[in-house]
């Protein structure tokens, strides 16, 4: 057998993979951005923190890739992998250095190479650079070798860290509104990042709390599940007591700016409800699902709006017709889209979307629905004297919705349309022929995800306070189509963990909007290549993934051949 | 006779019918009562067609890839426009620097030639790359999860090339051998537009007789029709894909400097809406048909560009320009009632995908 390079210098290939992936993510000024927060003062930056966490990942996939586990070549690995990738690093600074990159790549810039220098001359910069990856692939061989109950208490230690440093500017002001709680945001914050104290205090409060709950999670475990019918419904009913009450203070405690976050995954959370009937139960791929929202949203705006001066209802007057014709036009569109299958119906409602969204914008609707400029002064949802005006107030209003909403398509589900709809998700012609009747099963889908798309774009339009065209264009739907299957396609908490990881995570790093597709696009193609069946998935799904991975998948490369018998 | 077509006819067929009879009513009566109203020469007919020629096979090309992809992987390859914008984005800097240095002016064949290589080399790359990382691992999974890999793969490929190049635009610099125009007889034509339509023709023709008459091709289509039986034919169905994704790479790339060259400008998210039309281009034709993507291409160049002054002025609709893309998305609907696999069908071992 001849020795290819990988197996003469371990680490080789990965370095260059995480070499690459470190020049890159300089080239294209993540680092730079990223450097002008600190995660912990004085100590590391965020830029920083980003380079060290990449180059740790590779190494520890280099370190994987070993074939044995003794310290020697594993350790050697983990050092050629950091090398490697501190030398492509090095070498891009030489180039950047000789040639004036800047001309093509604007992010190429002389305070780039400043950074990855360590601030020190060409010489002992390039020298630092080589050491630190040195350095963080001889670690990352340490944390492989050490025994696992340490490795998840350090990983989880020092993620805590990256995530509050990166959050500091919500989490600051969050627990320092809370009197007694000051203190600790004095001690843990100081300047731009984590003080020195209350980073340490943090990582070992991470770490051993990690240490603690793994060893005893166990034994939590049989306790819950030993425990008497009687106590075991006192302890749901608690928790589901607890859940509402935090759900009803929630906006309060969180301040202005996360309550407004929670409203937007809020919108996000009804819709995806909606599309996950479509997507998730159905089996109906809707890329125009937007349509609806918009439908829901001009009509409110028509019905209430002065500026018009058609009609001047009240909100709860209009919402009732937005959803009406929101449910109409899902009909209108499930029509004559019923016989295409799979992705000729993904186009068709594509394009329907862009059909609805070009209209409201053309200048030839424009005394009926505004045009380019829109609709304002949409009035705000009142019940007596109340208005739902500011994010904290219109939060109750989509909580009520997302119960509403959430509630229905719980018990449409397990309903006899839901299970026609999961058989017609299934096969088609096998649902026909048990009796199943495709044209009325595959209007009821269409039609209850447009009227709850609609009762969101109600709200929408409601909480703004005036709808423009470009609000409703086709990226809402693939978001939308996105959360759910990033939650767990047909799994409804899943619609509410997707909505927060895909809409709430990215909201609150609007400060570096720059980046935040790039990390979103990273992220779901990561998502889709190591967790395909979503973050909280069904439990058929899962089966069904698993089953396709078990038996069509090519036999593990390397794996010894079991002689039959 | 008319029993039978009462059986054939089930009442969901009848409101699709009527729909598309309705709009194909409204496409004719506004097109008689334009040509009536004669606001348009036929100067203006003849430059519509010329400029929906050039925009179609610039669609066409792109929906080559897509239509390409989804014969062999039954996938949408959403990232097939960031395909298409990174090669002329990452050109543009080549074409700037021959700009500079004079040679665009002196010698345009040659920095033309330059600049597309350099175009399709990375459009190449990309797709390559995009399939080797993104798409490989994620064979035999469900539908939906390459889809969103794509959108993903999508994003990324985005703001990666935003962050790389920046977030404006860049105007692409003007060749001026192919200012001005010549005339074909009574007809005048714009010589960037011909150049866009004779390239983007040649490119198709090659492609065409390249998956028709080589060995190469020949594995590649027996690969989009059953995988399992070319792998036991000794095909080596990986690379197969491979070549897929690096044909519609280069054939986006091309389309990328005749986009380019016709609108004059190159952004990071210029692959967004063409890539759409593409696709739509590649489902009118019929997808998986490589003529068919051709065919919807040009159509739908030519729907646009003639549509909103054919049919919606003489309607008396406003500013019927701006209603473009609806046109061709009721085409496209119009479509997938009266003939649901594309205009040549589709060519698709299995049906049901």
């Amino acid at each position: 057998m001849t020795a290819t390079p990988t197996q003469r210098l371990p680490g080789f290939r990965m370095g260059v993979i995480g070499g690459v992936c470190l020049v890159l993510l300089s080239l294209i000024g993540m680092v730079y951005a990223f450097n002008q927060r600190e995660i912990v003062s004085g100590v590391i930056s965020m830029g920083q923190t980003l380079l060290v966490f990449t180059s740790a990942f590779i190494a520890y996939m280099a370190v994987k890739r070993t074939p044995s586990r003794s310290a020697g070549p594993v350790l050697a690995a983990g050092v050629t992998a950091g090398l490697v990738m501190a030398a492509l690093l090095a070498l891009l600074i030489l180039l950047g250095k000789t040639v004036n990159l800047r001309q093509v790549f604007i992010n190429a810039s002389p305070a780039l190479f400043n950074l990855l220098l360590f601030h020190q001359e060409l010489g002992t910069g390039l020298g630092l650079l080589l050491l630190a990856g040195a350095l963080i692939g001889a670690l990352t061989g340490l944390l492989y070798l050490m025994p696992s109950l340490w490795r998840r208490a350090l990983v989880t230690g020092f993620c805590s860290l990256a995530v509050v440093g990166m959050l500091q500017d919500l989490i600051a002001p969050i627990i320092g509104a809370w009197g007694p709680f000051a203190v600790l945001s004095d001690w843990l914050f100081s300047g731009n990042g984590l003080s020195l104290g209350g980073g340490m205090g943090l990582f070992i409060a991470a770490a051993g709390a990690t240490a603690i709950w793994s060893t005893n999670r166990q034994a939590v475990g049989h306790r819950i599940q030993r425990m008497q019918p009687g106590p075991k419904r006192n302890l749901k009913l608690t928790a589901i007591l607890v859940a509402a009450v935090l759900l009803l203070i929630l906006p309060h405690a969180l301040g202005l700016f996360l309550s407004e976050v929670l409203t937007i995954v809020g919108l996000y959370v009804l819709l995806g409800l909606g599309l996950n009937i479509v997507v998730g139960f159905a089996g109906l791929l809707d890329l125009g699902y937007v349509a609806f929202f918009a439908i829901g949203s001009y009509t409110v705006a028509i019905l209430t709006s002065p500026e018009l001066g058609f009609f001047s209802l009240t909100f709860w007057q209009a919402l009732p017709f937005a959803i009406i014709f929101g449910i109409i036009a899902g009909v209108m569109l499930g029509i004559p889209v019923l016989k295409m299958r799979g992705d000729y119906l993904a186009i068709a409602t594509l394009g329907f979307g862009e059909i609805i969204r070009i209209l409201v914008l053309s200048d030839a609707l424009r005394p009926w629905l505004g045009g380019a400029q829109g609709i304002g002064k949409i009035t705000k949802a009142q019940i007596g004297e109340f208005e739902f005006a500011s994010p904290q107030e219109v939060y109750y209003l989509l909580l009520a919705g997302c119960i509403l909403v959430g509630f229905i398509s719980w018990r449409l589900r397990d309903s006899r349309l839901g299970r026609a709809w999961m058989a017609m998700r299934e096969d088609e012609d096998v649902a026909q022929a048990m009796g199943i009747n495709l044209v009325a099963t595959k209007l009821m889908a269409f039609a209850t995800g447009a009227g709850f798309s609609a009762l969101s774009g109600a709200i929408f339009a409601s909480k703004i306070g005036s709808v423009y065209p470009h609000s409703f264009n086709v990226m809402i739907s693939i978001n939308i189509l996105c959360v759910i299957i990033v939650g767990g396609m047909g799994s409804m908490p899943g619609v509410v963990v997707g909505a927060f990881a895909l809409v709430g995570l990215p909201e609150l790093l609007r400060e570096f909007a720059e980046y935040r597709l790039l990390v979103y696009g990273a992220a779901l193609v990561a998502m889709m290549l190591l967790k395909p069946e979503g973050l909280w998935p069904e439990a058929t799904h899962v089966r069904e993934l698993h089953d396709s991975a078990e038996t069509q998948g090519p036999p593990a490369a390397g794996a010894p051949a079991v002689p039959p018998g | 006779m008319l029993k039978n077509l009462r059986e054939r006819m089930s009442p969901t067929d009848i409101v699709m019918w009527s729909i598309g009879g309705l709009l194909m009513l409204l496409i004719v009566w506004g097109s008689a009562s334009t040509i009536i109203k004669g606001t348009y020469s036929a100067r203006h007919w003849v430059d519509f067609v010329i400029f929906g020629l050039a925009q179609g096979s610039i669609y066409a090309l792109i929906a080559m890839g897509y239509t390409m992809v989804y014969g062999v992987l039954r996938m949408i390859n959403f990232a097939h426009s960031e395909v298409f914008m990174s090669g002329p984005y990452t050109a543009y800097f080549f074409a700037a620097y021959f700009y500079r240095s004079g040679l665009l002016d002196s010698h345009p064949v040659i920095s033309l030639v330059l600049v597309f290589i350099v175009s399709m080399a990375t459009s190449t790359l990309i797709a390559v790359l995009l399939e080797r990382i993104a798409y490989r691992p994620l064979r035999g999974a469900p539908r939906l999860v390459p889809l969103i890999t794509a959108i993903g793969a999508s994003f990324f490929l985005q703001y990666v090339f935003r962050g790389l190049y920046g977030s404006g635009f860049q105007a692409y610099p003007v060749v001026t051998a192919l200012e001005g125009h010549f005339a074909l007889g009574p007809i005048r034509v714009l010589k960037f537009q011909a150049l866009v339509i004779v390239a983007a023709g040649l490119l198709m023709v090659a492609l065409y007789q390249f998956t028709q008459r080589t060995r190469l091709g020949k594995a590649l289509r027996s690969v989009s029709e059953d995988k399992e039986a070319s792998a036991l034919m000794g095909i080596d169905v990986d690379r197969m894909i491979s070549m897929t994704f690096m044909i519609g790479g280069a054939a986006a790339g091309a389309a990328g400097v005749l986009y380019a060259i016709m609108f004059k400008q190159v952004h990071f998210f210029m692959g967004f809406i063409p890539g759409i039309k593409a696709f739509t281009a590649a489902v009118l034709g019929g997808i998986g048909n490589i003529p068919g993507a051709m065919l919807g291409g040009i159509f739908l160049g030519l729907v646009e560009s003639v549509g909103p002054s054919l049919f919606l002025d003489g309607l008396g609709i406003v500013a019927p320009y701006q209603l473009k893309d609806a046109i061709a998305f009721t085409m496209l609907v119009l479509v997938l009632i009266f003939r649901p696999s594309g205009i040549l069908g589709e060519r698709l071992a299995v049906t049901k995908a």
